[in-house]
């Protein structure tokens, strides 16, 4: 292979006059592929147009008048008002899950990546993998029996002792339904959708770096610091932000954990001054609303929608221009 | 370079000297689980929970302050961060056990051959006032069973066929195959809830404001499936080697039949796992099913008309909205969700043994 310049050379040009046939279904499969892929576009904006339809009539309607929000039996002076504390519940909700969640998923991904001995690396990879299987609402009903009661004593420790922060303040919750269990739920299962990216990562880590460090007498955490983490950041970063995403949009485990009530609050320890998040306010609400209520609801799940949308353009932005190998990681496999 | 580094111990010098023992790790670990168990049983009252959390603290910090007097600061560190990675490793892992422990010890108590056979329900008696609960399920696995076959049978053809495209047709730099790619990942990310209340919103605009059918229920479930769909055919195309197709070009095959008869079919196996993933994956979707199809106690075969009863949804509206017998509604939402696990379970299965059985053959 060495001498490529000895082969003949190539034919100087093909003869423009060989043409390939036209073939009826070359050009239908080609036809209905490129319909397939421009679906895509047509659903995306389809999801965005009917949510703007069947909102706008709540989004736009006087909210002084009828009792839109339905059971809340509060009076909002317009759309904007009834969705700012719900839009702040999200975000809360979202935030604690992160807070908690994405550390032990970091190390999980370092676990499985640089310390678990190479023989079991896969299967441990499957079992975390495994968490993404159960379906939501069987962790919610975890969280209900489970999380719940197991969380109390800790609440009362946190509340005794740093009550005086805002985030711990009383009255403790009795039963359980806290902010901090729906939020420990919601960590879980955002564990698996941010180890498995960032274990990609950290396995696309160039191998001299890796052996150059540990030749060099860095400890593994070293060499850890030093050649995998700066070269994974980036895909740190949208890690998190799509493990924000899915938390964002998460319904069950806070519908059926939380007690809420439609504040702006920070509080993770009660029952009654819980935040409440958009996706289990329309769960909660909707088979109950009247016709407009509904409207009301699916205008309050277009902004979730705005809001998902956003953070996962802004990851899959940094993905593709600071990402490892942002060009041609993919495409390098084809060629 | 290799002058002496001044070796203060007394010790003999070796390869190990300086270093903890091997048994070390292993050894303090036992020592805290012992420890901690000694103190809290001592102080009355053992728990499993604390009593991992606690030894786990305590581990750390015994090795951190034994490794540091030892072996200096550098490998102290070390040695923490394994215990911590490791940690939070096992941190992931109970959850895990303990939800599916739950959700068997607890749905076991209901499961029946009735409770799968029987449509369950509240019957309300006039005559003698009172209210007799059935249990079964057999209206939801029948409504889960419909709603994810419409959602696989919409999704799987525009799932591959996309995929055909970003991948075989459309250049790398092609703007439509970029922007496309950039819209499936964003897809991969809308909140499931979202996409029911898009179902239901196309639905009450086309058929007014009783829109709940199971195939709402299906359009909802398609536009989260199809991205994965797509994701994982794309991966699965990609892998099949160029020269194949190369090959039947060069043997005058028309692309379309090179597509279908040695690209597809050399990455058929692999197509259907992520397909029977993708499935599993939806079939327990509750929100979107639970807003576009919502729910009812009533046998519906139809998909085209009246809600459709499902297992997540039973699950979340047994418990969530119970009947007079709290205890037997719970029962129902327990025996949903167990069959929800063991449905999820069997399609996890099927995907690994097509992966098995349908792998193209190595020579």
């Amino acid at each position: 292979m060495a001498d490529v310049a000895t082969a003949p050379t190539p034919p100087a040009k093909v003869a423009s006059n060989i043409v390939g046939k036209r073939r009826a279904g070359d050009s239908v499969f080609l036809g209905l592929s490129t319909a397939a892929a421009v679906s895509i576009m047509i659903i995306l904006a389809g999801v965005a147009i009917f949510l703007i339809l069947k909102g706008l009539p709540a989004i736009t309607a006087n909210w002084s008048e009828g009792d839109l929000a339905g059971y809340q039996n509060k009076n909002w002076s317009s759309f904007w008002d009834y969705v700012a504390p719900l839009l702040w519940g999200s975000i809360w909700a979202a935030f604690i899950a992160m807070l908690l969640g994405t550390p032990v998923a970091i190390g999980i991904a370092l676990f499985i990546s640089h310390y678990a001995p190479r023989r079991i690396a896969g299967f441990l990879g499957y079992i975390i993998d495994l968490l993404a299987a159960v379906p939501s609402i069987v962790f919610g009903l975890w969280g209900i029996i489970v999380m719940r009661p197991l969380l109390l004593p800790l609440a009362q420790f946190l509340n005794e002792y740093l009550g005086w922060i805002p985030l711990f303040r009383g009255p403790v919750s009795s039963t359980g339904s806290t902010m901090l269990a729906g939020g420990m739920v919601l960590a879980v299962m955002i564990l698996p959708i941010v180890t498995s990216i960032t274990r990609e990562i950290f396995l696309q880590t160039p191998r001299l770096h890796e052996e150059a460090a540990l030749a060099l007498g860095a400890t593994r955490w070293e060499m850890v610091r030093l050649a995998v983490i700066p070269y994974a950041r980036s895909g740190m970063v949208s890690a998190t932000l799509l493990g924000l995403g899915r938390a964002l949009g998460e319904t069950m485990a806070i519908a059926l954990i939380v007690s809420p009530s439609l504040i702006f609050s920070v509080a993770l320890l009660t029952d009654g001054y819980n935040s409440q998040t958009i996706a289990a306010n329309i769960a909660l609400n909707f088979p109950i609303a009247t016709d407009l209520q509904r409207s009301a609801l699916i205008g309050t799940g277009l902004m979730l929608f705005v809001v998902s949308l956003a953070v996962n353009m802004l990851a899959r932005y940094i993905i593709a221009a600071t990402g490892p190998g942002a060009k041609g990681r993919k495409r390098g496999k084809r060629s | 370079m290799t002058e002496t580094t001044a070796v203060t111990s007394s010790t003999p010098l070796s390869l190990t000297s300086g270093q903890l023992p091997r048994f070390i790790e292993p050894g303090v670990l036992a020592l805290s689980l012992v420890l901690i168990a000694a103190v809290q049983l001592v102080l009355g009252g053992f728990e499993p929970a604390t009593w991992l959390v606690f030894s786990a603290v305590l581990y750390l910090v015994a090795i951190g302050v034994f490794s540091a007097i030892v072996e200096g600061r550098r490998k102290s560190t070390d040695r923490v961060i394994r215990g911590l990675v490791t940690a939070a490793f096992i941190l992931a892992v109970a959850p895990l056990i303990s939800t599916l422990w739950t959700v068997f010890s607890k749905g076991m108590s209901v499961m029946s051959w009735q409770f799968i056979t029987q449509v369950g329900g509240t019957a309300f008696n006039p005559d003698t006032l009172e209210v007799t609960a059935t249990p079964g399920a057999l209206q939801a696995i029948v409504g889960t069973l419909i709603i994810t076959g419409i959602a696989a049978l919409i999704s799987v053809p525009i799932g591959i066929l996309a995929a055909v495209y970003l991948v075989e047709y459309a250049q790398p730099n092609n703007p439509l195959r970029r922007s496309i790619t950039f819209l499936v990942d964003v897809m991969t990310g809308i909140p499931s809830i979202v996409a029911g209340l898009f179902a239901f919103s196309l639905f009450a605009l086309i058929v007014g404001p009783k829109a709940f059918s199971g195939f709402s229920a299906a359009i909802a479930l398609s536009v989260l499936m199809i991205p994965i769909v797509i994701r994982s055919t794309e991966e699965m195309l990609r892998l099949v080697p160029a020269d194949l197709r190369e090959a039947s070009f060069a043997l005058g095959v028309p692309r379309s039949i090179t597509i279908i008869k040695i690209v597809l079919r050399t990455a058929a196996s692999g197509i259907i796992t992520g397909v029977v993933l993708a499935v599993a994956r939806v079939v327990g979707e509750t929100a979107p099913i639970f807003i576009a199809a919502s729910f009812t106690d009533n046998f519906n075969a139809n998909p085209f008309q009246d809600p459709m009863q499902t297992l997540p949804v039973m699950a979340y509206t047994a418990y969530s909205f119970p009947g007079q017998d709290i205890a037997a509604s719970q029962a129902q939402a327990w025996g949903a969700a167990l069959l929800l696990v063991i449905l999820v379970v069997i399609f996890n299965l099927i995907a690994r043994i097509v992966a098995m059985v349908f792998a193209p053959k190595a020579r």
